[in-house]
């Protein structure tokens, strides 16, 4: 293999198609790129498999160890990253099985599909004479919030804190789709989820980011 | 046609979004947007809280463990070099 026979200027803006080639030919500031890309977010998605940080930490070592061995019979008909986040939700599962087994399932499985978007609270009861299960108290208009608003950092804190605060897998879904952008099928098929199952965590996080900006916007817009 | 409540409609704005309610139901929710300034005020928030969990840049605070990974791309190269 030779040493070096890449042009890559700027690792970090490379695609990852470069950065794969460039990777293949032992080209270490590319596996460094790659790893600043994705590290985190595959920490977080080894998260919703196993029970702790560091065994998420292991996971996401001895996958980066499963690629740099595949390499070379990785053929690049899948997107690196759809490669990458398989070998690393594989390994996740097997850990996650093997924790299982000393753990109660339910809590390794439980905070998917856990409570109502808004505080039940905030409607009216099913037994209202005229508007049964209609806003008791709606939602505080944000109109008066100018768009940058969300860009303060105080509010990206706030936003981050909340996702932190999810369970796991909801957490993962979220940042996958609204962070990273990832389409629902991709979703689908890293995280094995069914299109029901992933939209189910997705609403359960943006709601629950939602309230908490709600919260937190609420001295502002009451004025 | 059943109406949908406003403790529905708000479990339903996902699939709304991403527009994966049936036509009879896609109705229904558009009608009751109609009638509800609160739900369109609900659904606009969901929408702002889309934009605003992409403008949070979450994984940035997660730095990942380069130093550690470093050695495992060394070893894996030097074992390539010794064939």
């Amino acid at each position: 293999m030779p040493e070096l026979a890449v042009h890559l200027i700027d690792p970090a803006r490379a695609d990852d198609e470069q950065l794969l080639e460039a990777l293949r030919h032992g080209d270490e500031r590319a596996f460094v790129a790659l790893v600043r890309r994705y590290g985190g977010l595959m920490q977080r998605v080894a998260l919703g498999y196993v029970r702790t940080p560091a065994v998420a930490e292991e996971v996401v070592q001895e996958t980066w160890c499963a690629v740099l061995t595949g390499l070379e019979r990785f053929e690049g008909r899948a997107a690196l990253k759809t490669w990458l986040f398989r070998i690393l939700t594989n390994r996740a599962k097997t850990r996650g099985q093997r924790e299982a087994r000393s753990v109660p399932l339910s809590s390794l499985t439980g905070g998917d599909d856990d409570g109502p978007a808004v505080d039940p609270d905030r409607f009216l009861p099913a037994d209202h004479a005229r508007w049964p299960g209609h806003w008791a108290a709606g939602p505080a208009p944000w109109s008066a919030l100018p768009h940058e608003r969300l860009l303060a950092r105080e509010v990206r804190e706030r936003v981050r804190a909340a996702i932190d605060a999810l369970p796991e897998r909801q957490q993962a879904v979220v940042v996958l789709r609204d962070v990273e952008g990832w389409p629902p099928e991709e979703v689908c098929e890293i995280l094995d989820l069914s299109e029901g199952n992933q939209r189910v965590l997705l609403h359960r996080a943006r709601s629950k980011v939602r309230a908490e900006l709600e919260r937190y916007f609420a001295d502002e817009v009451a004025a | 046609m059943t109406d949908i409540a406003c403790n529905e409609l708000v479990e339903l704005v996902t699939d709304y979004m991403e527009g994966t309610l049936a036509p009879a139901e896609r109705a229904r929710f558009d009608a009751h947007l109609s009638e509800c300034p609160d739900c369109v005020e609900y659904v606009a928030q969901m929408h702002r809280t889309v934009v605003a969990v992409g403008l949070s840049a979450v994984e940035l605070e997660r730095t990942p463990a380069v130093t550690a990974l470093l050695q495992v791309f060394r070893d894996w190269k030097r074992e390539l070099a010794t064939g």
